[in-house]
């Protein structure tokens, strides 16, 4: 687990950094830090790999990627980390993760995640998916989004 | 309209954000600007939301916990429980999704007892049963989002 240092620090800059010449100073001027401490404290929270990345985080919808799936699959458990794995490695997939069936309601265990400009491409990407990772056998749905209620980075507090 | 050097400022710096002292400065003399104009570019692109924030996106379930929850709610009331659900601090990336588990949601809380009071009070608060789709495994190292800005 993360220290309340670490804590402190990405509650500091979870909400972006300040668009000036030395953000880094200034968070540290927040937390009665030195610029360096700062800089280093993110560096190694990077190769922790604590923070995934640091960087623009895009808006997709603004940007004309308006058309954004979950397509999830029914893969057997004892295939379903290779197959994962093998669905990262396309360009327009962004997440890929194993996460619980629900008995009865939910048979689904493979979710991932593709964006494109228009629904006709996201088919298109999905239908190249299926063909080269031969998932031809298995079930899946698509779920397109369509209303956009809430959508922020998430939060953490210190406490 | 975007320029060229806009969208390098979108597309190559969602990995590795220089950590510098002058980080825009960095940038700048990547690219062949000056600091001053990337910073009023990454201001401009922040003002039309084409960029949410420059910052870092979090291992899940380093710090406190998360799910993906789904929840199946009558249309004519989706509207209504989105808001109540919106509510929660603990909530975000909420999105209708055109499928009978309609709504679909991230919960972070600190820890499992917390979520699992959120989930309950959301329940309580809607009337309607939330499912835990919690992350079992990840097999995605984010590399950011490549953009194709040209049409």
């Amino acid at each position: 687990m993360i220290n309340l240092d670490d804590l402190a620090l990405i509650v500091a800059v979870q909400n972006g950094l300040p668009l000036v010449p030395r953000p880094y100073a200034q968070i540290a001027e927040q937390l009665e830090l030195s610029e360096t401490d700062v800089i280093q404290r993110l560096q190694q929270l990077k190769q922790q790999g604590l923070i995934k990345r640091l960087g623009v985080i895009v808006n997709h919808r603004q940007l004309g990627y308006q058309s954004n799936a979950m397509v999830v699959f029914n893969i057997p458990d004892t295939q379903v980390t290779h197959i994962g794995k093998q669905i990262s490695q396309f360009e327009f997939v962004n997440l890929c993760y194993r996460r619980p069936r629900h008995e009865d309601i939910w048979i689904y265990n493979l979710f991932c995640m593709i964006h494109g400009k228009t629904r006709e491409t996201v088919l298109e990407q999905l239908n190249t998916l299926i063909q080269e990772c031969k998932l031809e056998a298995y079930t899946y749905d698509i779920l397109f989004s369509q209303r956009c209620f809430k959508q922020r980075g998430a939060i953490y507090s210190k406490k | 309209m975007l320029q060229p050097f806009h969208k390098q400022l979108l597309n190559d710096y969602q990995q590795d954000f220089p950590l510098t002292s002058r980080p825009f400065l960095s940038i700048a003399e990547e690219l062949g600007l000056t600091e001053e104009l990337v910073i009023s570019a990454f201001s401009l692109l922040q003002e039309q939301q084409f960029i949410s924030r420059i910052g870092p996106i979090i291992q899940p379930n380093n710090i406190g916990v998360s799910s993906l929850v789904a929840m199946i709610i009558p249309s004519d009331q989706l509207e209504h429980c989105a808001e109540i659900i919106n509510q929660f601090s603990e909530v975000n990336h909420n999105y209708e999704r055109d499928h009978h588990f309609n709504l679909w949601f991230v919960v972070i809380a600190s820890e499992q007892d917390h979520l699992a009071k959120t989930l309950s009070s959301i329940e309580e608060k809607t009337s309607f049963k939330t499912f835990k789709f919690p992350l079992l495994e990840d097999y995605f190292i984010n590399l950011g989002f490549q953009l194709d800005l040209d049409d």
